[in-house]
């Protein structure tokens, strides 16, 4: 799987969530780019996103995951270690 | 789009595409997102059809909502608000629509107690309290003795069904209590019952406690637990998620959990599903009976698939015992599909199971028209079962508002997909759930007969009706309330009443009550009438008048009006007012004083109305019915 296409996939997952299908999403998006992505959004992105590319992120890397990157290169790492 | 876990729901490949086109429109048409309701769809898009809804439904009028006002509260320990979305999309799904409110985080005793909360002014008529385990077992003694976490337990459960009451008595609402899920791992392992302070054990007895208060006080249970057995503790409960944010029903659940709420709900406004229709070749039994004949059908002993397909049978009966109304609908020529019913020796179920049977080559949306008409209830009471996607198709795009779940394609999980959807949700038995199907049946042939007798009032001589009427009372108690909560049809006020403001009206001395059982020649019919009676200035107000409308056509209103004057000429009233309240249901009701031969007294500009009977002028109706028993 491609760094793109991991970003895709994040992409859409946050439309949803924060219903919205403008949003267009970079590695360096963080959370505080986007209004309405609060703490308990963030736990609704991150759930999504272990179900979408069955992954299970650590209590302790969903309060690292800060930026798009750190989902996409968390992702990636596991994806492989898998 | 996610896994989801509402198995019994079809996947639409272009779900997107149908919700955004309907972002798009202007208008706010509930039906059309009641379909999207009723996909497999996961979390995320059941929070963006929620909000979708929550916008188009806001422009409609309340009176023209889907189905009765239903306000929710939802009173939890932890965080809850994840799961309010699935809960309205679940209600959505069968035509409901709630306003939900969620006590602050943690602040549910305070909501409930302070008459000045959120809660107070927002007036729920369901209350869901919605307890985490770690709440409410906290950190017992593991070493304590089984007296000691008896007691314990039973303090708990006891100040736990306190708050019930408290909802009760502020509210006069339905309250559900949600079980405790089982999230504690074990301590000992196989033998934690040997344990009595294991965090784990006390889950169980907790649960096991409450449901016992639960059924002594009329609350229904959200059974979590039982849910959990189903699907193991995992996909329900992730502690990550339980630390990060007291999250402890994982959102990605929030659909199956908000279908199981919102089936409980649906069963206290009587919106659960009554009648079963059912599909025969393929679906009943293996095979065509009009190609293979009775000898080539796989039914029984000798096969796997024949076996399931008994099994199949066998929970369709059970079913039936405990009060649905099961049909058929086939396409066959009627002889060969009665064949295997009276010919097949592996055969559970036979010809007098059903009350309607409908084998024919008509298309099958014109016969579930027909059957729910044979049988006097809505389409939106009917689940068909059939193993042809094509057909499930055709009634699902003719008729939307039939159940019709995705069968899977080995008769031996048919029976698994019926329980996993829910429809035929059950809360508290009455004597009459238990004889229903019988009396349905019963009907069928009333209407056999009605068709070949050409005389209505011959035919309703030949059925020789006995009514037996009598004050409310204990032992009527449950039915009375459920026909008070259930009935929208026959209903003139539509009030709604609690079992406690039943008792209360029993106690009244001023007001006068009737319930009604009708006994025909074919069966007892069961109790399907009810009369509240208060006095105003001298007259009689109908503050409640209602019946089944399966014995709708029989003369039972005459019958009724006759003891209603009869007590209130015997307790000196001058005259009977009726009140006409409009609903979108009741309009059959809406002449009925009328032709009763009332005067009309006056109307509002929203369509309520007063009536007026003296009583001195009334003549009682010859209604082919005899009476037994008066009121006292």
């Amino acid at each position: 799987m491609t760094d793109s296409e991991i970003l895709d996939g994040i992409t859409d997952i946050v439309r949803d969530a924060l219903e919205d299908d403008t949003i267009v999403l970079s590695p360096e998006s963080t959370a505080n780019d986007f209004a309405g992505w609060d703490s308990f959004k963030h736990i609704t992105i991150v759930v999504a996103t272990e179900l979408r590319f069955g992954v299970k992120f650590r209590t302790a890397e969903i309060e690292s995951m800060r930026k798009v990157g750190d989902f996409i290169s968390l992702i990636q790492a596991k994806v492989k270690g898998a | 789009m996610l896994a989801s876990q509402l198995s019994w729901l079809p996947q639409n490949p272009d779900w997107r595409g149908e919700f955004n086109s309907l972002v798009a429109e202007d208008g706010a048409s509930s039906d059309a997102l009641s379909r999207l309701a009723s996909f497999q769809i996961d979390f995320l898009c059941t929070e963006r059809l929620d909000t979708l809804a929550q916008r188009k439904l806001r422009k409609i009028s309340p009176a023209n909502l889907p189905g009765p006002p239903i306000r929710l509260a939802i009173l939890g320990s932890s965080t809850v608000s994840h799961l309010v979305p699935a809960i309205r999309v679940g209600l959505l799904r069968r035509r409901l629509w709630a306003q939900v409110h969620v006590n602050p985080f943690g602040q549910y005793l305070q909501e409930l107690l302070d008459p000045n909360s959120d809660l107070h002014k927002f007036k729920p008529t369901v209350i869901l309290f919605a307890f985490d385990a770690r709440h409410v077992i906290g950190q017992p003694a593991v070493g304590m003795g089984g007296a000691a976490a008896d007691s314990l337990i039973e303090e708990k459960a006891s100040h736990y069904a306190e708050l019930w009451e408290r909802a009760r008595q502020a509210f006069s609402c339905h309250v559900i209590q949600q079980t405790l899920l089982p999230v504690f791992p074990e301590l000992l392992g196989n033998n934690e019952h040997r344990l009595p302070g294991s965090p784990q054990r006390m889950v169980g007895r907790f649960n096991q406690r409450m449901r016992e208060l639960a059924d002594e006080r009329r609350v229904d249970v959200l059974a979590m637990d039982n849910r959990v057995q189903r699907d193991g503790i995992g996909p329900w409960h992730d502690p990550v998620l339980w630390h990060k944010g007291k999250i402890e029903i994982a959102p990605a659940m929030a659909p199956l959990y908000g279908d199981l709420v919102a089936r409980i709900v649906a069963a206290q406004c009587g919106r659960s599903h009554k009648c079963l229709v059912l599909d025969l070749d393929n679906t009943l039994w293996g095979g065509v009976v009009g190609d293979d004949g009775i000898e080539g059908l796989v039914l029984g002993q000798g096969s796997a698939a024949g076996e399931a397909f008994v099994e199949f049978q066998r929970y369709v009966q059970q079913l039936s015992a405990r009060g649905v109304i099961l049909a058929v609908c086939s396409k066959n020529e009627e002889k060969a599909a009665l064949e295997p019913f009276s010919r097949h020796p592996e055969m559970v179920l036979k010809r007098p199971a059903f009350a309607a049977f409908l084998a024919n080559w008509t298309d099958k949306a014109t016969n579930l028209r027909l059957i729910a008409e044979r049988l006097n209830i809505g389409l939106d009471s009917l689940v068909f079962a059939d193993d042809s996607p094509f057909e499930r198709n055709l009634v699902r795009r003719e008729l939307p508002m039939v159940a019709v779940p995705e069968l899977p394609e080995d008769a031996a999980e048919y029976a698994r997909c019926l329980a996993d959807a829910g429809y035929f949700e059950g809360i508290g038995l009455t004597a009459e759930d238990l004889s229903r199907a019988d009396q349905y049946c019963a009907n069928a042939e009333r209407e056999t007969l009605r068709a070949s007798v050409a005389d209505l009032s011959s035919y309703l001589k030949s059925l020789e009706m006995e009514i037996v009427a009598g004050p409310f009372d204990r032992l009527g108690q449950a039915r009375i309330t459920q026909l008070i909560n259930k009935t929208n049809q026959f209903n003139l006020t539509t009030r709604r009443y609690s079992e406690q403001e039943v008792a209360a009206a029993m106690e009244c001395a001023d007001v006068i009550t009737l319930q009604i059982r009708l006994i025909d020649k074919f069966g007892d019919n069961g109790m399907i009438a009810v009369v509240i009676g208060k006095p105003s200035s001298g007259d009689l107000l109908i503050d409640t008048w209602l019946m089944s409308c399966r014995v709708l056509g029989r003369q039972v209103e005459q019958a009724t009006l006759n003891l209603m004057v009869q007590e209130a000429r015997r307790q000196g009233y001058r005259a009977l007012i009726g009140e006409y309240r409009p609903t979108e249901k009741n309009i059959i009701v809406r002449d009925l004083y009328q032709k009763l031969g009332f005067s009309h007294q006056r109307s509002d500009e929203a369509g309520n109305s007063l009536w007026r009977l003296s009583i001195d002028q009334f003549v009682p109706f010859d209604a082919l019915i005899s009476v037994e028993g008066v009121p006292a």
